[in-house]
């Protein structure tokens, strides 16, 4: 189609050849969009992972549907998404703002801020197994009352135990976000705002909030999309437990598929996070004026 | 923000610091006010305890002995520190996993780095239709959990028979990487002007020639931000390298240093000694290109 209308203009005028294009879009093809069709044909399969894939009808759909599991597991998903949000939204928009400043500590400050992002899930989540353990983790061994809980070991703690070490995960890359957007807000809308008497909070609440409700729009999208990924950190911090206090949708997917065997229902559990995904971003843009922005974008 | 305002603006950053120690360049005592926030400031040390305390705390344990773990407090300097975990963990075959996580980062970091800046330079210089539609694809993969679709590529790379290979590993890191590297680098050759392709061109170069000696130099910073960031993620990605090989023999870092908790369950110090040697490669990574990552990714993102 591209080749035709590029032979339609001279040559010189054309663009470049959607070829170029081709790699990305096969390899990414391959191994993204076509496993999202293929996940939709397994979910209505028996396979155990090693032999073929039987026609099983909606056999795991209704499964999956009634399951206590797996509804619990979609419900903690939410909840967890709905927490992380509210917890790492206002932590990240604050540091960003602060860190935006120019002085040299702040810029010190921000190098730190960044280290959890280079330490892999695995290892965070072995430092922080260990550090909560409540027989020689920090709040024990320092005798801290208020650290010192059961905090893996009790349902109500370890989701919120979870929640906490998500957060020390990636509240920096966000920071990092609100902090991009924070420098690019005009300097003198703030000299006006003061000449009219506008104290700082004021400032904050009246120019740089709103100025900053694209960068909103795009870390919450990444945030809530990206909780419904939140697989390795979990598995190795508490296995979904205790009980099943903390086994998110990601994980209640690779235990059934990965080690009950059970592909088909498997399938079913990532089709519903794929569906949720995509049905969360369409909420996000709809509601938030995300497509405004990228003609607004275009416009600058 | 853009490839060509992005190196003023690094900059400037770079010479604020200086800035601020010479009163007389300062800025106006309005915008001073704005700056110095001590409730801000106050966060930001808090923050910065809750992120350096565990940091601080994993270095420290990982030079203790077995024995002074349980006894010691865990924030003191270690009374006699030790190299010892260190050398447990060399000794077992710590480099072979090091190997194959150099190996898949470079491999998958590449590939992605090849067909992403192809594909952006294609998207921004473009005009058909075709390759408007590719970049909404790349969009709407930013948006979807792709990880959720593990189950499909664990098929397809069974079907493949590679299943249990470091390829295994490459192709999907690789192909996950794509949207969020193509969108930055698009993001960055949008901003260089017409007027240099137009005098290329008028010299007769074809596109081939102007993405090689025009749009790869000048997007440099955008570049090296995405290799740093691929590589990151990569470097640290689980879930492929767990569902996608199973011998010991084709397994990364991240992976090493579970199972070697696993195996060493009651000697702490030598777990996080593992958790530091496999972080290691990728801070130092991170300290040279740290400027140019921020820097970019925040341009990426940015408005």
């Amino acid at each position: 189609m591209s080749t035709a209308k590029a032979a339609a203009t001279p040559r010189q005028q054309g663009g470049p050849p959607f070829l170029m294009a081709l790699p990305a879009l096969l390899l990414f093809g391959v191994f993204a969009l076509v496993p999202m069709g293929i996940v939709v044909y397994l979910s209505f399969t028996h396979w155990d992972g090693l032999g073929s894939p039987a026609w099983a009808g909606t056999g795991n759909w209704r499964e999956a549907l009634t399951s206590d599991v797996t509804r619990h597991a979609l419900w903690l998903t939410l909840k967890f998404m709905l927490v992380s949000w509210l917890v790492q939204t206002p932590v990240s928009l604050l540091l960003g703002v602060f860190v935006a400043g120019r002085q040299r500590y702040r810029a010190l400050l921000a190098v730190f801020y960044f280290v959890p992002l280079l330490i892999s899930s695995a290892a965070i989540a072995i430092i922080f197994k260990n550090l909560l353990d409540p027989n020689f983790g920090l709040g024990a061994s320092l005798d801290l009352p208020l650290l010192n809980q059961n905090w893996l070991g009790d349902p109500e703690l370890a989701f919120y135990a979870v929640v906490f070490v998500i957060a020390w995960q990636f509240v920096p890359f966000h920071t990092l976000l609100y902090q991009a957007g924070t420098r690019q807000i005009p300097a003198s809308l703030y000299e006006a705002a003061a000449i009219d008497g506008a104290g700082r909070l004021a400032q904050f609440w009246h120019i740089t909030l709103p100025q900053l409700r694209y960068t909103v729009v795009t870390s919450s999208t990444l945030m809530l999309v990206g909780s419904l990924t939140y697989f390795d950190l979990v598995f190795v911090l508490t296995g979904g437990g205790p009980g099943y206090a903390t086994r998110l949708l990601p994980l209640d997917m690779y235990i059934t598929g990965f080690q009950s065997n059970e592909m088909g229902l498997a399938s079913a559990i990532s089709v519903i996070l794929v569906a949720a995904g995509l049905l969360l971003s369409l909420i996000v843009v709809r509601f938030s004026g995300f497509s405004r922005m990228r003609s607004q974008q275009a416009g600058v | 923000m853009s490839a060509l305002s992005h190196a003023p603006q690094t900059d400037s950053e770079a010479r604020a610091p200086r800035s601020s120690a010479a009163p007389s360049t300062r800025p106006g005592r309005l915008a001073r006010l704005r700056r110095t926030n001590s409730p801000g400031a106050l966060g930001g040390l808090l923050w910065l305890l809750i992120v350096l305390v565990p940091v601080y705390w994993v270095v420290v344990t990982s030079l203790r002995t077995r024995e002074g773990f349980f006894d010691a407090n865990p924030l003191a300097l270690p009374t006699r520190p030790t190299l010892e975990n260190y050398r447990l963990v060399l000794d077992n075959d710590f480099a072979h996993f090091l190997w194959n996580s150099v190996v898949v980062t470079t491999g998958a970091t590449l590939l992605t780095l090849a067909v992403s800046f192809l594909a952006a330079y294609a998207i921004v210089r473009g005009t058909s239709r075709a390759l408007r539609w590719t970049f909404s694809v790349f969009l709407l993969g930013l948006a979807i959990p792709l990880q959720a679709t593990i189950i499909p590529v664990y098929y397809l790379i069974a079907k493949a028979q590679m299943y249990d290979t470091l390829g295994a590993i490459v192709l999907p890191s690789a192909a996950f990487a794509i949207p969020l590297t193509v969108i930055i680098l698009v993001n960055f050759l949008r901003d260089i002007p017409d007027e240099l392709y137009e005098s290329m061109r008028a010299d007769g170069a074809g596109h081939w020639r102007m993405l090689w000696s025009l749009a790869l130099p000048l997007s440099r910073p955008a570049l090296i931000t995405v290799t740093i960031y691929d590589a990151l993620n990569v470097w640290n990605g689980f879930l492929f390298p767990l569902i996608l090989t199973q011998s010991p023999d084709k397994r990364v870092l991240p992976l090493f240093v579970w199972s070697f908790q696993g195996e060493f369950t009651i000697n702490i110090p030598a777990i996080l000694a593992a958790v530091v040697l496999s972080t290691l490669p990728i801070l130092a990574l991170y300290v040279i290109g740290r400027r140019q990552l921020i820097g970019g990714l925040t341009a990426g993102f940015g408005k």
